[in-house]
Parts: structure tokens; sequence; C-alpha cells
């Protein structure tokens, strides 16, 4: 079976929120706007853009943190969008795990690290404390978190931000998950550890299968871990591909100036303006007619501010959504 | 030498903590002439931080231990009360722009106001030509004029970074300091920011002190690059030098570590953690995560030595070719 292989499929999801304005307006951010995908076991996928292009709500959508407003969601070959029954949603849960961002928020700085990383198991219904030992030694080993009884009894402030995003990855690993979203999980932290970190995330994948979505606004760590790559802009994918190929052949504007942007250690650069698009991200409220990206594209021309362009195949595997490939 | 604009000599800087003496920053000396910029790049903790609060003279109280020389436009810092500093040094010298100092702009006071409060509140300036100097400020910051009347909610985290930039002009000093003015703000943002860093250079002719953890944006703005490892400063160098031919493993190392999209290069990664400046290792600080750690390493502090071209390595793998202190 095909639709066997596909752990998670998004069909034409949006996500809105509904912000009160005044007594009788109400305020549509459109976050989400419309984000059709589908990933395969075992897949690493990263989505990238700036903030406030929807990918961390997307992320969230994807494992229903957030409700999404329209479309559906199909993990595992369930429709999970409606899902609503206890039990179900609880075994969804196990199998759909996220790893936040600020490796110092995200971690309860009265709990100690066994506390953090039993509790899941304990509302699990773990209730063997013996066994949940066990499991916490493992992962703790899985993350190299070594020799993992030092950590244990230690609270987060007493580690450093590489060991406390670990600790973050140990508790989403604890119950054995099939998917990880995974929120710039590296961008608060230390460039020089950064490697160490998506190297892992690579070992895990390879031990679990583990199907990863990798969300982040550097372009350059997600060449070094997903398989695949999409773009997101206003709520929107604009490119969609094999990382190699999207990141050695881009084709939408804005990939390329995120590409542009990525800055390269050489002594160089000071004597020359890198080379950048101008502006920012407009509002998810009003976003621009026709295509979102027309306001900062350097190429724009005719149809751009009046239609919106579709996501078009123009390779194997590489998509894009821009008027540039749609002319013949 | 008077042609230095800044000049720190053996700074040392502790701070007590409940375990002990905390030695943030040993023995660190560099310069800058007029209109230069040294970037100081290291992991978190290596000190580059507590060495910018030292060039300020803004130091915590439990600050046990100052001491050194800071020269700054030929005004010895150290020697110096706090009204003086006040009167005469901090941000008419020398001025800093804080960590994440654009969400600490106050939130119910117009930001062209809070760019000019200094100039009305110190100087006595009039408030219609202190708004004129914001309003200068702010062109040279890439920000349309017309926002010194806007609140900080209406702008944008890029926007708000160049107000507090505007800020730290204000009283024109002749070095500024930038603590990692990038590292909140997304790729494309953070390259505008440097393109303006680079116009507000030429046109202010200004020196500056550019703090990071990523090397590879020192590289937008530096002439001379400072590596700084467990509170000292492991290799000292221009630009070229240090990114083109590191010689200092942890250089070599921390340059490796970053992720390009134009070369096929392995990511690097430098295992283990950062020293304990409390009880820092025997020897090279650096010699337990070093992977060509010898004899030497753990038992001595390897002295700076100096190679061809003035550039200054602290490793022993250098003391056959270069002449030691």
């Amino acid at each position: 079976m095909v639709e066997d292989n596909a752990i998670l499929k998004l069909e034409n999801v949006k996500t809105y929120f509904f912000l009160p304005k005044g007594l009788f307006k109400t305020l549509v951010v459109k976050a989400v706007d419309g984000v059709s995908l589908e990933m395969k076991r075992g897949e690493s996928l990263a989505i990238v853009g700036e903030s406030g292009s929807g990918k961390t709500t997307l992320g969230r959508t994807a494992i229903r943190l957030i409700e999404p407003t329209e479309g559906r969601i199909i993990f595992d070959g369930k429709d999970i969008t409606h899902m609503s029954d206890e039990k179900e949603m609880k075994m969804f849960r196990r199998s759909a795990q996220i790893i936040f961002q600020d490796p110092f928020m995200s971690l309860n700085p009265y709990m100690t690290i066994r506390e953090i990383l039993e509790e899941p198991l304990i509302i699990h219904g773990y209730n063997d404390a013996e066994e949940r030992k066990e499991i916490i030694v493992k992962s703790l080993i899985d993350v190299k978190l070594q020799p993992p009884e030092e950590f244990l009894l230690k609270y987060p402030h007493m580690l450093s931000g590489g060991q406390r995003q670990r600790v973050g990855i140990a508790r989403a690993m604890v119950l054995n998950p099939k998917f990880i979203v995974a929120d710039e999980p590296v961008s608060m932290i230390d460039a020089s550890s950064r490697a160490e970190i998506l190297y892992l995330f690579k070992s895990l994948q390879e031990k679990y299968n583990l199907t990863f979505m990798y969300i982040t606004h550097d372009i350059a760590t997600a060449k070094y871990f997903s398989d695949n790559l999409a773009v997101m802009y206003l709520g929107k994918i604009v490119e969609y591909g094999s990382t190699r190929e999207v990141i050695l052949n881009p084709k939408h504007p804005y990939t390329s100036a995120l590409i542009t942007a990525v800055p390269d250690p050489d002594p160089k650069n000071r004597f020359i303006y890198r080379k950048v698009i101008s502006g920012e991200i407009p509002s998810a409220v009003n976003p621009p007619q026709g295509c979102r990206f027309h306001t900062r594209c350097p190429y724009k021309f005719d149809p751009c501010d009046k239609s919106e362009p579709s996501l078009i195949q123009v390779n194997l595997n590489h998509m894009v959504a821009c008027h540039l490939y749609n002319k013949k | 030498m008077s042609s230095n604009v800044l000049e720190v000599e053996g700074l040392n800087l502790a701070y007590k903590t409940v375990r002990g003496d905390l030695l943030a920053v040993k023995d660190v000396s560099f310069s800058l002439k007029p209109g230069e910029s040294l970037g100081i790049v290291g992991e978190s903790g290596c000190g580059k931080s507590s060495t910018a609060y030292a060039l300020m003279k803004m130091l915590p109280p439990n600050t046990s231990m100052f001491t050194g020389k800071i020269i700054i436009d030929g005004e010895n810092v150290m020697e110096l009360n706090e009204t003086e500093l006040r009167r005469k040094i901090r941000w008419k010298k020398i001025a800093m722009v804080f960590q994440g100092a654009m969400n600490s702009l106050n939130p119910v006071i117009k930001v062209g106001f809070q760019v000019a409060e200094p100039l009305i509140v110190h100087e006595n300036v009039p408030k219609n030509e202190a708004l004129e100097k914001a309003k200068e400020l702010f062109k040279l910051v890439g920000l349309p004029q017309d926002f010194i009347n806007r609140y900080p909610h209406e702008l944008s985290g890029g926007m708000k970074q160049r107000v507090v930039i505007a800020m730290s002009l204000v009283l024109n000093p002749k070095i500024l300091i930038l603590d990692e003015p990038t590292s909140a703000l997304d790729v494309m943002i953070q390259a505008q920011i440097m393109n303006m860093l680079k116009d507000l250079r030429k046109t202010l002719n200004i020196s500056i002190v550019f703090i990071t953890h990523d090397i590879a944006i020192a590289s937008d703005l530096c002439d001379k690059i400072a590596v700084m490892y467990g509170g000292q400063i492991m290799e000292l160098g221009s630009s070229e030098q240090v990114l083109l031919d590191p010689k200092h493993p942890y250089s070599a190392k921390l340059i490796g570590s970053i992720p390009t999209l134009r070369s096929d290069k392995k990511l690097e990664f430098i295992p283990g953690a950062p020293p304990d400046l409390v009880n820092p290792p025997p020897g090279c600080r650096f010699n337990p995560r070093c992977p060509y750690k010898f004899d030497p390493c753990d038992k001595s502090e390897p002295p700076l030595y100096i190679l061809d071209g003035g550039r200054q390595v602290k490793c022993f793998l250098y003391k056959m070719k270069g002449s030691g202190e």
C-alpha cells in the first residue's frame, strides 16, 4: 500500500487566529493559509521561513496543539482533525511529540531532570517505578547525557544550554514516538554545539526510524539535517523539494534571498554589502493580493499582484509557487 | 601608540559566587584604532560580554576583582570615579548596545523621545532640537524619520534594534560596543542590519567592538578578530589571518562549526562543555577539549606567542615557531 508509507498528511490546512478588535470587530490572522504536504515514515522535512511565516503554527497544528480552522490532518492513516475520543487522543499524543525552541523556558525549574522525564511516563500509565527509571536512563544515554545517574538529580539551572536541549529531546523520546516536531531546536544554542545536536537528531532518526519536522529560520542548518525542505512565506508553502536540490538550485526568489542572507566566514565580507531583499514580512491580517511575496520581490512582473500562483512541479520532487515558472 | 582610541591591557575581572571567585576575564589585552572594528567571538560563558561591560565600567555588585588598564581616548578610566565616568566617558566616548536592548524600550513613550531624552535631560538641549537630532539618527540607521512618533509596539524587531543603535549614538561616541546585536533576528533582517552597520562605520568613522558567538557574522564587519575561551583571548589577528588560516585549535573548530550553504564541508562541533571558571582546568583552559593536546598542555598555561604579521596565539603548538613573550 502506498498509503501506509505516509505518516503525516496535511490537506489544505488553514489555521486562523481571531483577535477581538474593539467591541464588534474581529481581526483574522491567517497564520497558516492552505498548506498541503505529505511526510513519509523516517523522513525529515525542514520548514524554513522568517518569523511570521507561519512555520511554528504549522508545526503545532500538525500535532494538534492548535486546532486547524479548515482542512484535514491524517496521521498514521487516521484522520485526527477532529478526533476527540480521549483514549485515541492519548495514543496520538504518545506517538507525536514536540521539542521546543527555548531550552531555558521549556523545562520546569522546580523539577529535577528525573521528574521532568518521568512525568510523561506517569501520565501514560507506566506504573512500575523501576521500569520508568529504566526508560529514563535509556533515553538519557540516547541523547548522550552520560553518565545518566549524574543527571537524574540535577535541576535545569545546573545544565548548559546544550545539555538542557538534550533533556528536552529526551523528554520527547521517552514515550517512544513515531513523529517529532522540532521547533527551532538549535537557534538558542551556541554555534559550536549546534552541529552536535543536529547529528544527535540524525542518529536518533536512524535508530528509531523517526519522522522529523524540523522548523527553522536558518536554511543552512536545514542543509545538514533534512531530506526535504519546504519554504514558507506568509502562511503558504512557496517552494518544496529535496533539500539538496532546493539549496543548489533555488527557484523561488524568496528562497534565493534566504540563501544569500546566510553569511560565510569570509574576511572579504566586510568590504561588500550583503545582497538582501528590502522590507519585512507583511502582516498576516491583510496579506498582499496575488502572490504574497510580490511586495518584496525583485522580479515582480505583470501577473504577480493580481493572481496567486499555485504550486507547480518544475522538476522531479521540486515544486514552486511563482509566476516566473508559470508562463510557458 | 597614542593613535589608538581604545587600549586594554592586562584586564582581569572576577565575580564572587557561592562556590568561590569566578574569573570571568583573565589577562585580556587589545587595542583599537579610530574607525577600526574588532570582533570578540566565543561560546556563551567565555567572558565576551563581561569584557564589554568592563569597558563601560558597568560592573555587577558581586565583582570581587577588577584590575588592568583601560585607556579610552587617552584617558585611563580605571582611575576615574563614577561621577567623572558619567560626565566624560560613558555614552560620550564609549557607548554600548546591550544584548536584547530592543526589548527594553519603554512601551509607553514614543521611540523618538526615548532617543532624544539624554540630550534633553543631560545636555540641556531644547526639546525640538533634540528631536531633530533623533530624526537625523533615525536616517542614519535606516528608519523613516516620521518613526520618531511611533511607540515600540508599532515596530518590528529589526526596527527596534535600529532604534537602540540610534540611541547609543546620540552623544556622538567614538567607540561603539555591540553585544550580539543580531542574534535574536531572522537571517534576512540580520543581513539588513549588518549592511546598515557597514554604512554607519563609513559615515561616522566610529570604532566598533562587535561581540558575537557567530564568527561568520563577525566577518561581516570586523577588521580584527579576537577569539575568547574561558575568559582568555586564545587568538587575536586580522580577519584574514584568523578566518582563513586559524592557528589555535579552538578557532579552527569554531570556524568549522559554521554551517555553510556554498561548500560541502562536514560540520564540526566541539565535544564537551566550556570550562568551569571557578575551578578552571590546570594548564591551557582548552586542553580537555583539544584534539592536539600534548605533554605541556595540562601542566602550564601557554603564553601568548606572537607570530608573523603580529598575530597572537595562546597555544603550545607554536612554541617553536613564535617568539614567546
